[in-house]
């Protein structure tokens, strides 16, 4: 971690601390590196009742670089099943890969994020999924997503 | 450390003894002859027409030969002289600061004409898009008006550092409270001259992107050159001027880069410039360097007489295991019943499939039930299927057999012009040799080394006219191609013999007589052989056969 990057985490986990974004919550941040967190979408949505967990990961580069973050699918989690969201976790988002800013934060991403989930309109995998799923780098930041849809 | 040296004389010598036909491009001044007269260029028009301005007067120095094509080398200045002038033109003519033209240019993959025509159009919608301030309010501009009279009412994507503003900041990147300097873009997002740095610098090193956002989140204004200028270190923007270079020469079909590793050296080819041309020309070029490359498919070396895009099939047959699917196709047959590749290596011809335990024979292919026990003869020839097979069979073992037969003779050449090293360094014992046993000074044997060099350069060429022989259509026009291919491959062995024998030391006056001439005879062939080729191309002679017939249909 560099001096940019941890000055920049703590600042951001006070925050967070603080008061988190409705239907966002903190579940762990012991290493500052590594947070997770949990996020459901409020309201009318084809994802009603269901809580999803994200895992960050940080770079030393952050927030210059965009930090690594996938949905956790463990025993107890799942991917959300969504157009842009792999069963394997990783999330195809133009905001995680070129079009990044370093102004963006963790909870501008959960929000962004949230908001991907509230307007879908129906329950489907990527329709590459399983060619993904089976060749997918370990992170997605490795993987050259094609960013076509931003209507979702 | 004779080595040196002898490289060091070389060229003075053999200039001397032959007129070198590689010195066409006179690098340096004719970039001072640019610079000293830019009052004689028309204002408006002479974008265009100054790459060929150039090698008109190139032509008026060296005579150029059928096969040789007009280049320019270019410096990293002369490039940036280039891409300047272009921003400027476009400056000029909206009215526009060049460094803001730049961005324009570079947005539009420095296609100007599409610049102009949609700029015209809409300015305020390719402003948007090139992440460009929306225009200051301008009066109307027409294409006539020069530039530099309206600079000082623009205003540029960048400002000066801003000082940190009166309300508490903090630099919603680092949260840093008290930076010691802030910049921001003409968009007055502020941040903190640190994170600026870090920015650019993985911009520019880790993704190498030149174009460069700046780091809000919703903002799309890029920085131009001279932001980046200031805010980074010397060597990210070094490296920024680099990648800008690199992409205004990648994007213009009449420059390209010396295509080895570390060479920063551009050249500029007009003629060959366009793809058409590729089709009659094989621009073959050579940086200051003395890196020669081809400026039409960036191939490493040579490939004079025969153009890019067949030289560019043969690699490519040569390359991908085409020919091993021909080997096996020649070599081998398939079960009649599963498909299995079966590879027979002797016994009889009853064949009993590993696989599916069909059992066939060999000769006829048809099921061995009709054999009976003549195991080792097949008098059934007549079968339609047998007589099929055995037809495809013999046409890819013919197949196979003409292609290795031009890619052995290729191979060869090839491995001959790679083993001149060593070529050059027998020879360089030998003429020590010479010097000692005889009263001939340096100078007087550099005649061996000339023939060496001769020997290399005319075995490129035989190695490509294989290539382009397995290509040619049969006829006359190819009949002639190879009586010329045959005697300079005559001509370069007979040298290369001559270069092989031992020094008999009371013979030596008659060796260089006889090798000087060798010498002199093999550069005629060599050059009536691309010679003729190159007019080949452009009356149009040159007829390719079913494996190229592609270019047939293109011409």
């Amino acid at each position: 971690m560099s001096a940019i990057s941890t000055k920049r985490l703590q600042k951001e986990l006070a925050e967070i601390r603080k008061g988190c974004p409705a239907g966002i919550t903190l579940l762990e941040a012991d290493d500052l590196a590594v947070w997770f967190l949990s996020i459901e979408v409020l309201g009318e949505s084809v994802y009603k009742g269901e809580v999803f967990s994200l895992r960050f990961k940080f770079g030393p580069r952050y927030p210059i670089e965009s930090p690594e973050v996938v949905f956790v699918v463990d025993n107890t989690h799942q991917a959300p099943i969504h157009p842009h969201v792999y069963s394997n976790g990783h999330i195809c988002a133009s905001i995680l890969g070129s079009e990044w800013s370093p102004v963006l934060s963790t909870s501008a991403v959960c929000i962004t994020l949230q908001s991907m989930l509230a307007s879908c309109p129906k329950k489907e995998r990527p329709t590459d999924n399983d060619r993904y799923v089976r060749t997918a780098p370990l992170s997605p930041k490795d993987a050259r997503f094609q960013y076509h849809d931003d209507t979702v | 450390m004779s080595d040196e040296s002898d490289y060091y004389m070389d060229d003075s010598a053999s200039d001397n003894y032959y007129d070198d036909d590689d010195d066409e491009m006179v690098d340096g001044t004719q970039d001072s002859d640019r610079e000293s007269s830019p009052a004689s260029e028309g204002e408006a028009s002479d974008d265009d027409a100054f790459g060929v301005e150039l090698s008109a007067a190139a032509l008026g120095k060296v005579k150029r030969k059928s096969y040789e094509v007009n280049f320019e080398t270019l410096s990293d200045a002369a490039v940036d002289r280039l891409m300047n002038k272009e921003a400027e033109h476009v400056a000029g003519i909206f009215g526009l600061e060049p460094s803001t033209a730049l961005l324009l240019l570079r947005h539009m993959a420095w296609n100007k004409e599409r610049l102009i025509e949609k700029y015209m159009d809409n300015p305020e919608a390719v402003r948007k898009d090139a992440g460009i301030l929306a225009a200051p309010p301008l009066a109307p501009t027409s294409s006539s008006s020069s530039a530099g009279v309206r600079r000082s009412a623009r205003r540029a994507n960048s400002v000066q550092p801003s000082a940190p503003p009166s309300t508490p900041f903090m630099c919603p990147v680092c949260c840093d409270d008290e930076p010691p300097n802030t910049y921001a873009l003409a968009c007055g997002h502020a941040f903190c001259s640190t994170c600026w740095e870090t920015y650019l610098h993985t911009k520019v090193r880790e993704e190498g992107e030149f174009t460069v956002r700046c780091m809000d989140s919703d903002c799309k204004l890029l920085a131009d050159d001279a932001f980046i200028a200031r805010v980074c270190s010397k060597e990210d923007s070094k490296r920024h001027h680099e990648l800008v270079s690199r992409n205004f020469v990648g994007n213009s079909s009449q420059y390209k880069f010396c295509p080895l590793p570390g060479c920063s050296y551009t050249i500029s080819c007009p003629s060959a410039a366009s793809k058409s041309s590729l089709m009659t020309i094989v621009p073959t070029v050579k940086c200051p360097e003395n890196h020669v490359f081809c400026f039409g498919c960036s191939l490493d070396q040579d490939h004079r007489p025969l153009i890019c895009h067949v030289s560019k099939l043969w690699l490519k047959k040569c390359q991908d295991d085409s020919e091993t699917a021909n080997w096996i196709k020649s070599n081998t047959k398939e079960c009649t019943k599963c498909q299995s590749t079966i590879e027979k290596n002797g016994g009889c011809n009853h064949m009993t499939c590993k696989k599916c335990k069909n059992e066939f024979c060999w000769v006829c292919m048809g099921p061995w039930a009709e054999h009976g026990n003549a195991w080792y003869t097949c008098n059934r020839y007549e079968e339609r299927e047998g007589v099929e097979a055995r037809d495809a069979q013999s046409k890819s073992r013919a197949s196979l057999e003409r292609y290795l037969q031009y890619y052995n003779r290729w191979a060869n050449h090839e491995q001959s012009a790679r083993l001149s090293l060593d070529l050059y360094s027998k020879t360089e014992k030998k003429m020590e040799e010479m010097q000692t046993t005889s009263n001939l000074t340096w100078i007087e044997v550099q005649f061996a080394r000339k023939a060496v060099d001769e020997v290399f350069k005319c075995r490129m060429t035989l190695k490509w006219t294989y290539a382009m022989a397995f290509y040619l259509a049969k006829g006359n026009e190819k009949e002639l191609f190879e009586d010329n291919q045959r005697d300079l491959e005559k001509a370069v062995e007979d040298l290369s013999e001559l270069l092989e024998s031992p020094i008999d030391p009371d013979n030596i006056p008659v060796l260089r007589q006889k090798m000087t001439d060798k010498t002199v005879y093999v550069l005629k062939r060599n050059e009536i052989l691309l010679d003729d080729t190159a007019q080949g191309y452009l009356d149009g002679r040159w007829k390719w056969n079913a494996d190229a017939a592609i270019l047939n249909e293109a011409e």
